[in-house]
């Protein structure tokens, strides 16, 4: 049973369909990547999931529920989570409190309680400090755990990220471009965090141009060109299919998109 | 923020609070105190709603109006007891910012600022129109608490400018406690992250809509509170306590000390209620330099004085 | 009917006034995304400059010109003295600047001219003419003259001239501006310069009727902005049509509802549009993007 299920998404921003009748499914445990050359609306994709953006048409179930253009925090308590393509940290935090505003859900409690320092309150603070730190210590963070977060290096705010979605205990997480500007090792990282995180039952929809890493880790991929999906299937097949080799002629594969919210 | 460093802070808020009078020159300088802590309280709602959340308001002194006119119109119109009329001021301002807030906090930057504007502009306007209640522009008196009194019976003898010394800087603290211990909540982290970045917070479960709200709510209760005092120290009032200019001192104040900083944001009001009193000689220029001022620390300082110049000492010493 | 007619006279002259503060706020917000709370300011210094310079002599006409250039200057200097060096900094970094400046302009003219009221002699008499069954005074007629022949002048500039179109390109985006070749720095001196000028030009126009004292500018400002935003920030047009609604708004709450309560006109005004259609009347609204 999926516990992503998107049947006929699609958006146009001024008339331009920047994306058109995708379809696609995410089960526990399993790993989807989304790949496309430059522009092929992966980025909106996501940003329709995660209700972001209000898509046109098209439905979004999680869980069977049906969740199409649902508020963000209202997807978080349902346990949908993702990262960004654009970094999208609070750069004046520690990178402790960063990670530990992912614990929102479950350690926020009443505002004069936290205003009077109660100690409920500290208690619930305490556990998000304590949950936060493990889960830096799992991406390889929890030496910069006291840093404010806008000295970090691009690699490391992609894994901050991570941890920081983690920290929602999602069972949907949503990966955009995780693996963008790591060197070879940290992308190695990443693959085994993003395999370890699979494992434990997370069901991952990954947006990657690091062709090696999709092939390698992904249990299902997914196509897109000008926004509509022009093949799926295993690893395998995919990399063989003839048409995902002419949309990727004169596309470099692994350049980084280069707009944001990119169509 | 590390629970030393809410410690620190308060220990010095303390210690200022409770050496300064040993070098007052005479009496007069307990007045200038207590009108430091009160705008210093008021300050620090600021502190929450835009050092926090990041959100703008140039309407603030309107809550601090609701405030000080509780206290002149609720023991006479109501009975109530002055403390009670503080308390009264509170809810009708925190009932009034939950719903202006509502819909002004969906707007963003200057949106947002002109928007608070003009809601504390109506409030100046209805306290300087309803003469039938508020005496109009020419203000109204306030009663006395009587607190006074009651310290008296109790063997300890206080001149009024003592007394709401020692009051408003006990209020001072504990408004500086709370907004500290919020600062290092799970509350408070909500806050500064949708600070930080509006999408991101959404996408851990954060209701930004709800937090910006109640970070409206707890700073117009501030402001409230804030404003009471004043009315009830001074014993007298005029809507000008609701004024575009009032609400344009609470942010000036706490954007020149450090808006993020509650121990900042504090020394921004000690400085800009000194200012005039400093420029008394030169009453007449006392609107330039507070303008030159204004753009010189946003030009030269701009995360306010205290935190640009930690950051600097903090430089030194690496 | 009369009495209607007669609030519809007072209303456009003022709403006149309200258009030519809002035009100067939209040439500024148009290149730099600054919402200039000075602007009122600007309004005060053409009026007490032409006012002073008058007394000490000059004829009108060269007063007011005088008036006019002097404050084109010191909005140029404001820019470069003040918003310049804070570029990129936070909104409410970028509000306390101009209201820091509003307040340092208030103080200076408070020093050197005073703080009494002043007026000037109206352009062509103080005879009223009838229309309608109503009375309009010439001098309003200059000042709805000078409202509609600005908008028409910044109409042609911005989208006739070359100078016009790279103003409008540095606010669309500076970077690319800059990449085309456009001087943003040399188009922000200009708007700058623009907007005093019409702000002086305001306060030269309306001081025959209202009279002026230095500490008119921040109520003006307010109105300016109310119009601006109740057309829409950022457009001419929009600018226009505000000033003039708001003007019309406030004459027939004071004809009709309270006097007393005329001067929150605006600020209901404000508050509704934002609630109701935050674009205004003329604006577009935008999508915001991750």
């Amino acid at each position: 049973m999926s516990l992503l299920s998107v049947e006929g998404l699609g958006i146009a921003f001024g008339g331009v369909r920047a994306v058109h009748d995708v379809g696609l499914t995410v089960a526990p445990g399993e790993i989807v990547s989304i790949i496309g050359p430059n522009g092929a609306g992966k980025t909106t994709l996501f940003n329709m999931i995660s209700g972001v953006y209000l898509p046109g048409a098209g439905r979004v179930r999680l869980d069977g529920e049906d969740v199409t253009g649902m508020a963000p925090h209202l997807l978080a308590r349902r346990g949908l989570s993702r990262t960004f393509q654009n970094l999208q940290i609070f750069p004046a935090m520690s990178v402790l409190e960063n990670a530990a505003t992912g614990f929102h859900l479950r350690e926020s409690g009443a505002l004069m309680a936290d205003l009077l320092a109660l100690p409920g309150a500290r208690r619930r603070s305490a556990g998000a400090l304590a949950g936060a730190r493990d889960l830096l210590a799992r991406v390889g963070l929890d030496r910069a755990a006291d840093r404010e977060a806008g000295e970090l290096s691009y690699g490391a705010l992609k894994r901050l990220e991570i941890a920081r979605a983690l920290a929602t205990a999602p069972r949907l997480l949503l990966l955009d471009e995780p693996a963008a500007g790591c060197n070879a090792v940290e992308t190695e990282e990443i693959d085994r965090l993003i395999a370890g995180m699979a494992q434990s039952g997370i069901a991952i929809l990954l947006v990657e141009h690091d062709m090696k890493l999709v092939m390698r880790i992904s249990t299902h991929i997914v196509v897109l060109d000008h926004g509509e999906k022009i093949a799926e299937g295993d690893p395998a097949t995919v990399s063989r299919n003839p048409d995902v080799i002419a949309a990727y002629l004169g596309a470099p594969v692994a350049e980084p998109e280069a707009a944001h919210a990119d169509g | 923020m590390r629970p030393s460093a809410k410690w620190t802070q308060l220990l010095i808020l303390f210690l200022l609070i409770a050496l300064l009078p040993l070098f007052f020159p005479s009496g007069y300088y307990f007045r200038v105190g207590a009108l430091i802590f009160v705008n210093g309280l008021a300050v620090i709602g600021i502190v929450i709603l835009t050092g926090y959340a990041g959100q703008i308001s140039l309407g603030h002194a309107g809550f601090a109006g609701i405030g000080a006119y509780a206290s002149a119109l609720a023991p006479g119109h109501l009975g109530l007891h002055p403390l009670l009329a503080v308390v009264l001021g509170a809810l009708v301002s925190a009932a009034v910012a939950w719903l202006v807030g509502r819909p002004i906090l969906r707007l963003k930057g200057y949106y947002l600022a002109v928007a608070s504007l003009g809601f504390g502009i109506l409030v100046a306007m209805v306290l300087g129109n309803e003469r039938a209640l508020t005496g109009g522009p020419d203000g109204m008196a306030v009663p006395d608490p009587g607190l006074r009194d009651l310290l008296k019976d109790l063997g300890l003898k206080l001149t009024g400018g003592e007394f709401w010394y020692w009051c408003c800087g006990l209020c001072l603290l504990i408004g500086a406690w709370a907004a500290l211990n919020l600062q290092a909540s799970p509350t408070g982290r909500a806050l500064r992250a949708l600070h930080g970045s509006e999408v991101a917070a959404r996408t851990v479960g954060i209701d930004v809509a709800r937090l910006k709200l109640q970070a409206f709510t707890i700073s117009a209760v501030y402001a409230s509170v804030a404003g009471s005092l004043l009315a009830m120290q001074n014993r007298f009032i005029t809507p000008d306590v609701a004024g575009f200019m009032h609400s344009i001192e609470m942010v000036t104040m706490a954007v020149l000390g450090g808006v993020g900083s509650v121990i900042g944001a504090i020394f921004g009001a000690v400085i800009l209620t000194l200012l005039p009193q400093v420029l008394t000689v030169f009453a007449d220029y006392e609107q330039m330099v507070l303008g030159a001022v204004m753009i010189l620390v946003m030009i030269f300082l701009p995360e306010g004085l205290i935190p640009s110049l930690a950051r600097k000492l903090r430089g030194r010493g690496e | 009917m009369d009495a209607l007619m007669q609030f519809v006279f007072s209303g456009v002259t003022v709403g006149a006034v309200y258009a030519l503060v809002a035009l100067g706020f939209t040439i500024i917000y148009n290149a730099s995304d600054v919402v200039n709370f000075a602007q009122g300011e600007f309004v005060m210094l053409g009026g007490m400059i032409t006012v002073f310079a008058h007394l000490a002599g000059l004829p009108l006409p060269l007063a007011a010109l005088g008036a006019i250039l002097a404050t084109a200057a010191l909005g140029v200097a404001l820019n470069r003295l003040a918003i310049e060096p804070a570029r990129g900094a936070p909104v409410v970094s970028v509000i306390i600047i101009t209201i820091g400046a509003s307040i340092l302009i208030r103080g200076a003219a408070q020093l050197i001219f005073d703080k009494q009221l002043h007026g000037l002699p109206a352009f062509s008499g103080d005879d009223p003419i009838r229309v309608m069954g109503a009375t309009i005074l010439p001098q309003s007629l200059w000042v709805i003259g000078g409202a509609l022949a600005v908008f028409v002048g910044l109409w042609a500039f911005f989208t006739r001239t070359l100078t016009g179109k790279a103003v409008l390109a540095t606010s669309n985006n500076r970077t690319a501006a800059q990449l085309v070749g456009i001087n943003t720095g040399w188009v922000m001196t200009l708007a700058f310069g623009l907007s005093a000028a019409i702000g002086a030009l305001a306060g030269v126009l309306v001081t025959p009727i209202t009279l002026v004292s230095y500490d008119v500018g921040v109520g003006l400002a307010l109105k300016g902005f109310a119009a601006a935003m109740l057309g829409g920030m950022g457009n001419p047009k929009g600018a226009l049509a505000g000033g003039i609604l708001l003007g019309l708004f406030e004459a027939l709450t004071a004809g009709y509802v309270s006097s007393h309560y005329k001067e929150a006109v605006a600020f209901i005004v404000i508050l509704g549009v934002l609630f109701a259609m935050p674009q205004g009347l003329f604006g577009r609204a935008g999508t915001e993007r991750v």
